[in-house]
């Protein structure tokens, strides 16, 4: 029966890429991508996506609002390497080039429900002023060679990255067969948990 | 305030005012006239009427219209204003009516005036309330004062708009009913009928009180001077007041007559308050007493005292609490509602002090709502658990009374040294005080006494009833007691002694110091009294008590001999038997010796010689004496001599002043200038200090000052900090006491003066006579004998708790004081009091549940108990040694035993090491049962397998040992590439653009200029993706076939279809062109644009033109059909579906083409299918290291593809075609993975490699006139022109960079980039990577060696043929494609420098290797940098052995066996013939092809063959490599496709051929054919 013992979790995502913060720039789009590790295989919906392009909002917020939708669905049979999703933004800049404006990653929500995340954003740096300026005047931004490289830890003490804005996401997240796999992702249970109890 | 009382003050002001108009006092009007003048000049000013408005409100009584009111302030002044008027009913005599008619009068004016006045005001409001309050104070009291007053005016309250019927009908309600009957109007009543305006009228009512109280705030600054004449008369006005009341009332009463209208609904308040009485039940605030709650005679019972668990109760506050408890037994006399305590019967509180439900978050709560601030009140905890201690006590404080009574210094710098002694002095002399006073060694010596009368009695058999042993036992208790007891007297004795020695020995110092030094600065005196004692009866005592001891020791000693003896006994028994023994030994030695003299020395050593024990000497009673007495001697007082009793007082006198030396003055006068004061600190705050008293002479401060501290919390520490003053300037800190906290017991007044010592460790040097402090100092006068004193001494004082006035002591309560201040913290949480180490020492936790009084009943506390009780009865083990990381066990995930023996965390643990065979393991099963124990068969076998040599596979064991080392090699290598992989650059990380150059920016400046669309485009640069990126399927290789010339030609027919087949080593796709050879074809490309697909056939002008390689303008190839190749048996699916997809796309109608066509044959694409790398790379892994370490190559097979018209009936030719193809295999290139994977891409013309037998087929020469290139018409051979590369393109991995010297590997980069810049396509190699993945300079690995003098000596004469054959040997020595392995290829390589090739041409044939001519070749070594003379990492000289024969001769009889039942396994469905004959022909031939080198037999061979074999129809060729290993030949003979001929009556034959090479170099030929008979 594969109902009593599942062989497998599951971990269905759905959300969206709400809106973003870049006080500078204008026009931007975003892609994703979800980068997991070797137990994780997606079984549904996109592992990519690319936006809309989106111009900045009229009023005060100057919110950058895609509404993305996102919406995947894992399996695995081990928590570890998680699904991240991996945020990319671009946009024109002053030539009109489409240069990077941020990578940003966040891990999904392990715990069912719904979650907001807001992802503060990144772009490496040139190495040198010159190769900025030339960099700048070109159009041709340093860019990772993939971007699934914000989501991991090995290599990165050899780059430089500047802080750019944020974007904020939502997740629904519903998980299946976590707890019959001795997996509890829940939030933790104060009932029994005595802390100090002052008179 | 109250509308009401300002106005019941109103109407008496107006009683005031009429009064004194009736009494004629006309002394106010002139006052009032100039009130009046006032008034109208303040008119203008708002502020006034503002008041009014605010506070009066509309309900002023149009009676005060009267100017008059400046008498107002009054009655807060004038006490008898507050009393009640009189009630005067009766009174309204003939006054009244005169005063009427004056009223009248007065009110008319007032009226009219007022109303002028109000015409010209405009109210502004601007609040002015300064002196309200005062007022309103006043008149509060007022009105409750004159409580008539306020009952007579309530009803008035109810409606806002006040009428003054209304209040004229209730004030005669009350006051004169029984007056005037109504229907008899008075003259008043009469005018007030006519002129009054009875309908109330707001805006005037409110006007009017504003002038009014305009007037009065006028008033009140004037009122003082005003008010003198007033107070004066104050009997008479009080008089006066009440008349004037009883006017106004009669006055009322006469208006009343016609207000009849509306009867009154005025209730008394007396009857409300007495009705509400009656109706309602107010519960008392107060405390019951518990007696009331409680049955009769019964006493409340606290369960809680009793042990019981009583759980904490809800919080109800007392007030709420009594109002309960009174209505309960108000209303519910039965009692069942109250406990046996007295109080309200309530369960435990069920309110948790935490949360116990998570919170809900909603997630439209933005972040700012969640940190919102919440205002929570301060809640002072100390003071609501004492409101819970004492319900029915006022919760007071507690108090603390500390008594300072004084301080007395042991040491201070400012003592002298006769100071300093008589301070010994007087230690000394207390320590003896208390040492009489407890008199322990009289206590000792009674006791003394007391034991020998009892072992007296114990000896003395006169008590039957015991038994001997018990009696025995008994006395010799008691002698032990007596020896024990004697020894303790002898010391307290010498103690004794000692101490009035010392005392003594300290007073004749001090004497002689005094004496020296001529002054006395201390009162200090010593006497020594002499108590006389009958000489006779202390000696006798004396001599009693000696002889007793005497006696004792006596017995103890003998007793002592006695065993001593036994033991001697037993000892010389021993000594005497071995002794006997020897002596025996001895002789019979003596008498062997004599007959064998020689073997004395032979005899035994004796072990060990017994001593002969000494016999114990017996107790002498004269040595035990004299001990007894020399000790009595020394310890006690001699008989007859008598007690000194010293007495120690300070009768002394001290020297004046004037007779000491001027050190001496000066001191004194030094200590006069301290003082000395003392810090209260509770809880380590100050609380209060003593005041500073100056430093007596005798260094003693009396302070004598009591504090009383009243505290909340039980006390912390109480600390005095003792402070010294010199002079006026510093204040230092000599030292902290720490007082004791008192016990519960101890109230004032009971309390003992205690003495606490102190010490300082300041250092104090002073010049005068004072001896210092922390300094060292002598008596002597040579100054030795130094010591050192530090600053000490004694506050005396006394702490006790105060007692409140009912006599109960101020104590905080008891579950405070027990653990103090922490407790509640403590108690709530074991781990904060004891720490988490504590937890796991249940002693300690025992100790602190102990401690902290534990409820044992508590439920909370349930589980702590039992475990206490479990450890400390002993039930658990509780270790006694220490454990490092005891804890962790607990986060042990799981014990080692498990993990190893799981095998899911098995194969997690070796994919996280990054084993090659699970390094991309995916998805690793949930559970064990799950994972297939075969997943590890592959990875133990390799563990196993490392050492172990199989020789199945290869055939000798040479060559697998060479294998073997390979393959560890090659381990090694991946290994260090492992490593790497982890090691990041930036460029691995980020693409940057390079900062451009001049010649850069030049270049894009110029594309700028360039073509849209060249006619001639050229490849661009791709991106580059690093390997780590990439996932399954990712990566295509991409081969453009661009043109092949010169292929072999059937001879029979005048017909060629090639076909050109890629293959994977495995899978393949293969992409046919029939063509009508021929080489008369000349037309360029015809391009028949019926199968063009339109969108491609613009881009095709020319045959040759290359294309961009990308996937998406990959054109298919034209007119192509595509054969399905079966694939191999057991193919893996992937590459047939790709195959068959790569059909389905190019499927096209075909069209005959030339071969001039099959220049333009172009571009297929085929993927690395990922199962292809499964065989040696892991599966799905495309990192750098695996890709490198691909073996994989791809074959590029050209086949002549023969149609053969099997229709057998002629007939049937006009309505069907029966063909059957044959594809005939012509030659091939192999091109190793791993080249284009370093390479990125190959773009070139590649000799086919042709066997050098084509049976059927010519290779002979063409002249081909094609223009475009001419130099290689001439060529041998066949050439083929690919361009292959690899989608998308991959970096080829940096390896790690050392081993050379620094400084050569920097030429080496330079040298380079020098070169890269000329010629950008050249590669220049100048390093290498090693076996160990170093980087070696590349001449290292070049150099001469010397052939093997075998192949020298086969043609001594002929050089040519030498050479020949030597490179022969060389190309047949076996090497593996992947350049990790070994010395990278080098394409310019000279034999110790290294030249760089600067000619304009790098085609190998136009190269001019003469490296001399420096226009040619650029040297890296130049005279700037001298070659270095670096050594070759290649041995001196090979040796060369022979191969032995017989292994050849086996192995090429074990391939020839594999082949043949491999091409047997390569058609399953078919049967497979072999035809001998022919195979032993084949293998006659080979040696000769051997020979010859493949050249020119061909001919002869053929028709050798087909003289042999007439009648078949033959196609095979001989297959010629090296030998490494068998699976690159089985590949080669697949590759083929010999066994694809599915014609029933084929018939196969396959010959092999082994020729042996010194050093084990192997030439294979393998001649493979297939014969189909001819009918």
């Amino acid at each position: 029966m594969a109902a009593a013992s599942p062989s497998v979790f599951l971990l269905m995502v759905n959300g969206q890429v709400e809106s973003a913060q870049f006080p500078e720039y204008d026009d931007l789009y975003c892609k994703y991508c979800f980068v997991y590790g070797q137990d994780w295989a997606p079984t549904a919906g996109l592992e990519e996506g690319i936006s809309q392009i989106t111009s900045k909002s009229q009023d005060v917020r100057q919110a950058l609002v895609w509404n993305f939708p996102i919406d995947v669905t894992f399996k695995s049979t081990n928590p570890y390497g998680w699904p991240q999703i991996v945020l990319s933004v671009y946009g024109p800049d002053v030539f009109g080039n489409d240069v990077v404006r941020g990578y940003g990653a966040v891990h999904l929500p392990f715990s069912p429900g719904r979650h907001k995340r807001t992802i503060p954003m990144f772009v490496p740096e040139s190495t040198s002023k010159l190769q900025k300026f030339t960099s700048w005047f070109m159009g041709r931004r340093p860019e990772y060679t993939d971007p699934k490289v914000v989501a991991q830890g090995e290599g990165r003490e050899v780059t430089r990255v500047r802080s750019q804005g944020f974007v904020t996401l939502l997740f629904n997240v519903v998980t299946k067969d976590m707890r019959k796999l001795g997996y509890d992702p829940g939030p933790a249970d104060t009932q029994g948990v005595s802390g100090p109890c002052l008179p | 305030m109250n509308p009401k009382e300002e106005k019941v003050k109103i109407i008496t002001e107006e009683f005031i005012e009429n009064d004194e108009v009736a009494d004629g006092r006309r002394k106010k009007t002139s006052k009032v006239q100039r009130q009046r003048g006032k008034k109208q000049t303040l008119t203008t000013g708002p502020e006034e009427m503002v008041l009014e408005k605010s506070h009066l409100g509309n309900q002023q009584d149009p009676m005060q219209e009267e100017p008059e009111t400046h008498l107002v302030s009054m009655p807060s002044r004038q006490g008898p204003r507050s009393l009640p008027p009189i009630p005067s009913a009766s009174r309204t005599g003939f006054a009244e009516f005169s005063m009427r008619e004056r009223m009248r009068e007065k009110l008319q004016a007032a009226r009219s005036k007022a109303e002028s006045v109000l015409l010209q005001e405009i109210p502004t409001p601007q609040p002015r309330r300064l002196r309200r309050p005062s007022e309103k104070e006043s008149e509060t009291e007022f009105g409750t004062e004159s409580g008539k007053e306020v009952r007579r005016t309530q009803p008035e309250d109810d409606s806002q708009s006040y009428s003054r019927v209304k209040f004229d009908n209730s004030v005669r309600k009350i006051k004169s009913k029984p007056q005037t009957p109504p229907g008899f109007p008075s003259a008043e009543e009469a005018y007030n009928f006519f002129t009054f305006n009875f309908d109330p009228e707001p805006e005037e009512l409110e006007e009017k009180p504003k002038a009014k109280n305009r007037e009065r705030s006028n008033q009140e600054e004037e009122g003082e001077e005003e008010e003198p004449p007033i107070q004066e008369g104050d009997e008479e006005e009080l008089l006066s007041g009440k008349d004037a009341e009883d006017f106004l009332l009669g006055l009322d009463q006469t208006t009343d007559d016609f207000l009849e209208v509306r009867p009154a609904d005025y209730e008394s308040v007396h009857v409300r308050l007495q009705m509400e009485e009656e109706a309602l039940f107010i519960p008392s605030r107060l405390t019951v007493p518990t007696y009331r709650k409680l049955p009769e005679n019964v006493q409340p019972r606290f369960l809680e005292d009793e042990g019981l668990y009583i759980g904490a109760r809800p919080e109800v506050t007392c007030t709420n609490q009594n109002i309960m408890e009174n209505r309960l037994l108000a209303q519910d006399p039965e009692k069942k509602w109250f406990g046996d305590d007295g109080r309200v019967l309530a369960l435990p509180n069920p309110i948790k002090p935490y949360p116990t439900r998570p919170p809900v978050l909603t997630a439209g709560q933005s972040i700012k709502e969640e940190l919102e601030t919440l205002y929570k009140k301060a809640v002072k905890y100390i003071h609501r658990s004492q409101h819970m201690i004492g319900s029915g006590d006022p919760p007071g404080n507690f108090q603390l009374d500390i008594d300072i009574a004084g301080l007395i210094f042991t040491h201070h710098p400012c003592f002298s040294r006769e100071h300093v002694l008589a301070a010994k002095l007087a230690q000394l002399y207390n320590q003896y005080l208390a040492r009489q006073q407890r008199n322990k060694a009289k206590f000792l010596t009674d006791k003394l006494q007391a034991l020998r009368h009892a072992v007296e009695f114990g000896l003395n058999p006169e008590k039957p009833h015991q038994s001997l042993d018990t009696t025995q036992k008994t006395i010799n208790e008691y002698k032990s007691e007596i020896w024990q007891t004697r020894k303790l007297r002898d010391a307290e004795q010498e103690k004794d002694r000692t101490l009035l020695k010392t005392i003594i020995k300290v007073w004749k110092e001090m004497k002689s110091l005094r004496e020296f030094q001529r002054f006395t600065n201390t009162p200090l005196k010593l006497v020594l009294r002499k108590e006389k004692v009958d000489q006779k009866a202390d000696e006798e005592a004396f001599e009693a008590e000696i002889q007793a001891e005497i006696s004792e020791l006596l017995e103890e000693h003998t007793e002592e001999y006695e065993q001593k003896m036994e033991e001697y006994r037993t000892s010389y028994q021993h000594w005497k038997a071995w002794k006997k023994a020897q002596r025996a030994k001895k002789k019979k030695k003596k008498h062997a010796a004599e007959e064998h003299p020689d073997e004395e020395i032979e005899e035994p050593y004796p072990e060990e010689e017994p001593v002969k024990p000494i016999p114990p000497d017996p107790p002498d009673r004269p040595v035990i004496e004299q001990q007894v007495r020399e000790r009595a001697a020394q310890s006690r007082r001699k008989p007859g001599e008598p007690v000194l009793v010293p007495e120690l007082s300070l009768a002394g006198s001290m020297t004046p002043n004037d007779q000491c030396p001027r050190v001496e003055v000066l001191r004194r006068e030094d200590v006069k200038r301290r003082s000395v004061y003392l810090k209260v600190l509770f809880n380590h705050k100050e609380v209060s200090r003593t005041v500073s008293r100056q430093l007596g002479a005798d260094f003693r401060v009396h302070f004598g000052q009591i504090f009383n501290l009243q505290i909340l919390n039980w006390p912390e520490s109480l600390t005095l900090q003792v402070y010294e003053t010199i002079g006026l300037s510093s204040t230092t800190l000599l030292a902290e006491v720490f007082l004791p906290i008192p016990e519960t017991t101890v109230v004032t007044g009971r309390a003992p003066i205690e003495e606490v010592e102190f010490s300082s460790n300041q250092h104090v040097t002073l010049d005068h006579e004072g001896v210092g402090s922390g300094v060292p100092f002598s008596f002597e006068a040579d100054g030795s004998n130094q010591l050192i004193l530090m600053t000490s001494g004694k506050v005396s004082h006394s702490v006790a708790w105060a007692i409140g006035e009912n006599g109960i002591p101020l104590i905080p309560p008891l579950s405070q004081q027990s653990i103090g201040f922490r407790s509640a913290l403590k108690r709530a949480d074991a781990i904060s009091s004891v720490g988490t180490s504590g937890l796991a020492d249940m002693k300690k936790l025992a100790k602190w549940a102990a401690e902290s009084k534990l409820d044992p009943n508590d439920p909370n506390n349930a589980p702590l108990m039992q475990l206490i009780l479990i450890a400390t009865s002993g039930e658990s083990y509780v270790p006694d040694f220490f454990r490092l990381e005891q804890l962790q066990q607990e986060f042990n995930f799981i014990s080692d035993e498990e993990l190893n023996r799981s095998k899911r965390f098995r194969l997690l643990r070796l994919r996280s090491q990054e084993v090659p065979e699970f390094r991309n393991y995916k998805q690793i099963p949930v559970y064990d049962r799950e994972i297939m124990e075969k997943v590890f068969q592959d990875y133990e076998k390799r563990l196993r397998d490392r050492n172990v040599i199989e020789t199945k596979d290869n055939i000798d064991a040479h060559r697998a040992i060479v294998a073997k080392y390979l393959q560890q090699v090659r381990e090694s290598v991946i290994n260090r590439f492992l490593i790497a992989k982890h090691h990041f650059l930036l460029a691995d990380l980020i693409v940057e653009e390079e900062v451009p150059n001049i010649s850069i920016l030049g270049l894009s400046l110029f594309k700028l200029a360039e073509q849209k669309r060249p006619l001639r485009p050229r490849r661009r640069g791709r991106k580059k993706v690093t390997a780590q990126n990439l996932s399954d399927g990712d990566i295509k290789v991409l081969v453009n076939v661009i043109r092949a010339y010169d292929i072999p030609l059937w001879l029979s027919e005048n017909l060629c279809f090639p076909s050109i087949e890629g293959a994977w080593s495995g899978g393949r796709c293969k992409f046919q062109k029939p063509s009508r050879s021929s080489r008369t074809f000349r037309e360029k490309h015809p391009a028949s644009p019926s199968t063009h697909s339109p969108t491609h056939s613009a881009d095709y002008p020319l045959g040759q033109r290359e294309n961009e390689w990308e996937a998406g303008t990959t054109p298919p190839a034209r007119e192509q059909k595509v054969h399905d190749s079966n694939g191999l048996p057991g193919e893996e699916p992937s590459s047939v579906q790709l195959a068959s997809s790569v059909r389905r796309h190019l499927a096209r109608p075909t069209s005959q083409l030339s071969v001039a066509e099959l220049a333009s044959c172009r571009a297929y694409l085929f993927t690395v299918p990922g199962r292809a790398l499964l065989c040696r790379a892991p599966n799905g892994d495309y990192s750098t290291a695996s890709l490198q370490s691909v073996k994989d190559d791809v074959f590029i097979n050209i086949f002549d593809e023969v149609m053969y018209d099997i229709t057998e009936d002629d007939r049937e030719r006009e309505s069907g075609i029966h063909t059957r193809i044959e594809r005939h295999w012509l030659g091939c290139v192999k091109i190793p993975f791993s080249t284009i994977y370093f390479q990125a891409r190959i773009d070139g013309t590649f000799k086919i490699n042709i066997p050098p037998v084509l049976l059927g087929y010519s290779k002979e020469r063409h002249i081909v006139e094609r223009g475009f290139d001419s130099g290689q018409s001439l060529s041998e051979g066949s050439y083929i022109t690919l361009f292959i590369t690899i989608e998308p393109q991959l970096v080829p991995g940096e390896s790690v960079r050392e081993k050379e010297d620094e400084k050569l590997l920097q030429a080496t980069e330079k040298f380079r980039a020098d070169c890269a810049l000329k010629f950008p396509d050249r590669q220049c190699l100048t390093t290498v990577i090693d076996l160990s993945g170093k980087t070696v300079f590349v001449t290292r690995y070049l150099r001469p060696l010397n052939p093997p003098q075998e192949l020298l000596n086969m043609y001594p004469n002929n050089a040519q043929a030498t050479a020949e054959l030597v490179a022969r040997y060389v190309s047949l020595i076996p090497f593996l494609p992947d350049t990790i392995s070994f010395a990278g290829v080098c394409d310019l390589w000279s034999t110790s420098d290294v030249w760089f090739n600067i000619q304009p041409y790098d085609s190998p044939l136009r190269i001019n290797f003469d490296v001399t001519k420096p226009k040619l070749w650029k040297p890296f070594f130049s005279r700037s940098l001298p070659y270095p003379g670096l050594p070759s990492v290649q041995p001196e000289e090979l040796i060369y052995q022979r191969t032995d024969k017989a292994a050849a001769a086996e192995l090429q009889d074990r391939i020839e066996k594999i082949l043949k039942e491999k091409i047997m396994d390569w058609r399953p469905r078919h049967l497979t013939r072999w035809n001998r004959y022919c195979t032993s022909t084949l293998r006659h031939f080979l040696p000769l092809l051997e020979k010859s080198q493949g050249e020119d037999v061909e001919d002869d061979h053929r028709a050798e063959l087909q003289k042999q074999l007439g009648d078949y129809r033959f196609s095979g060729f001989p297959l010629h490599m090296p030998y490494s290993e068998v699976k690159p030949l089985i590949e080669a003979v697949y590759s083929t496709g010999v066994h694809n001929i599915d014609v029933p009556n084929v018939e196969f034959a396959l010959a092999v051929y082994i020729h042996p090479y010194p050093k084990n170099v192997l030439s294979v030929w393998i001649y493979v054919a297939s014969l189909i008979r001819n009918r």
